[in-house]
Order: structure tokens, then sequence, then C-alpha cells
């Protein structure tokens, strides 16, 4: 009886103090997948306020980014998120790639030795997050290699995984690609950009959690 | 000239993760191309990407690699764009005969390399 019992409150309790102090919510994927841009339409809709600034040059995000107790409401219920926002996961930074953006030599540099940084710290928060949204592009090839062992590291740690395929408003894309990659998991396509199946998305976050 | 290694698993399956990790970027920074037996667990490639990261200069600019599953385990082939197709087929059915996982590791500068020109795999293979 004792047994049952600890057992009880050692499911439960963590629980109720994790949704009371805010689930802590990843976005993991590749560069320029749109993570910022999804987590700025989150925080739009429920703060008020944009998280971080996005770009069309990879690894504008280059560090952790925190949004806390954002609270989100879905199907009449709501639920207190921490919101983490994660530089783009890449195996390889040459700052030759962003001269192509018309940036400086000694900005390209900087920002090639930032990112490097960037990445090791997305890989070391993967230990931190209850759950994660992995945002991918959809306009884009999804198996790649970089993706494969976001999702499989996650696998790995037991972490709930939402596979967001981004950018559907536009032609190229192809959300069923990415079903076939991951048949798996659930995968939802919005265009954060514009907004698009924003609704859905947070009633599959919401399913994710609970 | 393009130079490849094979590692077959015997090689580092009992190493622990830093000497297997080594043993790749030791392949790599010769500028050759790692043929792995087998694949490195879900922690082992995201620490192989931290290690990387760790090491980029303005010569090492990181690494491309792809696994690539048996047929009968994954019912289609994974295909990384990153990784030139040819490269992946020509050395999975040399050394693989579709059975086994083969992993392949390379410095991302020669990567794009062959990307740009698929006919140095090409010429070599004929």
């Amino acid at each position: 009886m004792i047994k049952k019992f600890k057992s009880f409150f050692n499911k439960v309790l963590p629980g109720l103090f994790k949704r009371k102090k805010g689930i802590k919510l990843g976005f993991y994927g590749p560069p320029n997948a749109g993570k910022t841009t999804l987590a700025n339409r989150i925080c739009m809709d429920w703060l008020g306020e944009e998280m971080g600034s996005a770009s069309k040059v990879p690894h504008e995000t280059r560090e952790i980014k925190i949004k806390e107790k954002v609270e989100i409401e879905a199907d009449g219920k709501k639920l207190s998120f921490n919101l983490i926002d994660t530089p783009g996961i890449a195996t390889q930074i040459d700052y030759e790639d962003f001269l192509k953006h018309k940036i400086s030599k000694t900005k390209a540099k900087k920002r090639a030795k930032e990112a490097t940084k960037g990445v090791i710290e997305a890989i070391r928060w993967l230990d931190n997050v209850d759950c994660v949204v992995v945002v991918l592009d959809a306009t884009k090839n999804p198996y790649s290699q970089v993706n494969i062992t976001i999702i499989g590291n996650l696998a790995a740690r037991d972490i709930p995984v939402l596979i967001v395929g981004n950018k559907t408003d536009l032609k190229s894309s192809n959300l069923k690609k990415i079903e076939a990659a991951f048949p798996q998991y659930d995968v939802i396509g919005i265009s954060a950009d514009k907004g698009k199946n924003i609704e859905n998305f947070y009633k599959e976050v919401f399913k994710l959690v609970n | 000239m393009l130079s490849f290694q094979y590692l077959p698993h015997r090689e580092y399956s009992s190493l622990e993760v830093d000497a297997k990790l080594k043993m790749i970027f030791k392949i790599v920074k010769k500028n050759k191309i790692v043929l792995m037996q087998g694949r490195l667990k879900p922690q082992e490639e995201a620490q192989l990407i931290e290690q990387t990261m760790g090491q980029i200069t303005k010569k090492f600019s990181g690494i491309s690699f792809c696994t690539i599953l048996p047929e009968k385990q994954n019912g289609k082939k994974k295909q990384d764009s990153k990784v030139p197709t040819i490269m992946k087929n020509a050395f999975y059915n040399m050394f693989m005969k579709n059975r086994d996982t083969l992993t392949i590791i390379g410095p991302a500068n020669l990567v794009k390399e062959i990307r740009k020109n698929p006919n140095r795999i090409d010429l070599m293979l004929d």
C-alpha cells in the first residue's frame, strides 16, 4: 500500500510542479528552418512581444534564448511554458558562406565563431528540456543527418517530440516528404511567418505535453 | 586524389566515445573520408557534432556525414543532400553488400568539392 502511495506521488508531484514552474519547450532544428520565427509568433500571440530577431542569413540565433511564463490556451485549457529557442544545429560552419549575404569578412568570421559555440550550447541543452518542437523547413530535403541526429537524441532521452514542417505557404514545400521521413512522429505543417495553421499547432503542443 | 579509410566495427566498437571520435577526427583531419561499418549511437553523433564545432578553424570548416541503413531495415535508403548520392551508393554496395549499416564521414570542404564535381568519384571507381 505504502509502495503504491510512493509510486503515485513520485509520478504525480513532479508533473504538478513542472506545470506550475512552466513546461520547458525547446525549439530545435537546422539553421534557417524558422525556429525563431515560430517562437516569435507564439510570443506575439500570447505576450504581445517578440522573442528574438530572425533573418535570412543562417545562424542568426547564436545563443539560447528563453522566454519564461508564456501562458498558452487551447481547447479551453491553459498551460504555462518556458520557451527555449536554440541555435540551429549544423555539422559545418564556414565563414565564407556568410560572405554571400553581403556581410563583411570580420563580421562573418565573428558570426561563424559565435555560431559554433551556439551549436555546442544547443546540444548541451538537450538535457534541460521537457518536450521539443523540431522545426524543419518543408521546402528542403528532410533526410539530413542533422535532422536524424536531433530526433535520435530526443528519442534516446525519451523527450516528447512534435515535428513542424514550416514554410508551407511556399509552393515548393512538401509536408508528405517529412511525414515519410519520420513516420513514427506527429508532423504538422505551418507557416510561422504567415500564421498559417497556428491554432492547430497549439492543439498539437497540448497533446504533446498531456 | 581522394582518399578513403575503411573502419571496421571491431576496430572501434570497444572504445569509449572520446577515443572513437578521436579516431574519426584523426582520419578526417588528414582530408580523408571515413567509411565506417555500423553507426554511432545518437548521443555519440551529438558528441561528434559538438566536438566538430570545437575544432572549426579557417582551414577546417566541419564535417559532412550520413548513415546508410540496409534496405530491409529502412524500406528506403535515407538520402542526405549534403553527401553526394553517387558516393553513398557506390561505397555502400562495395563494402556492405546491402547487408549492414554504413556511416560516411568526411571533411566538409572535401565533400563540397565532390558535390561540385562528382566525376572525381566516377573516375576513381571506373
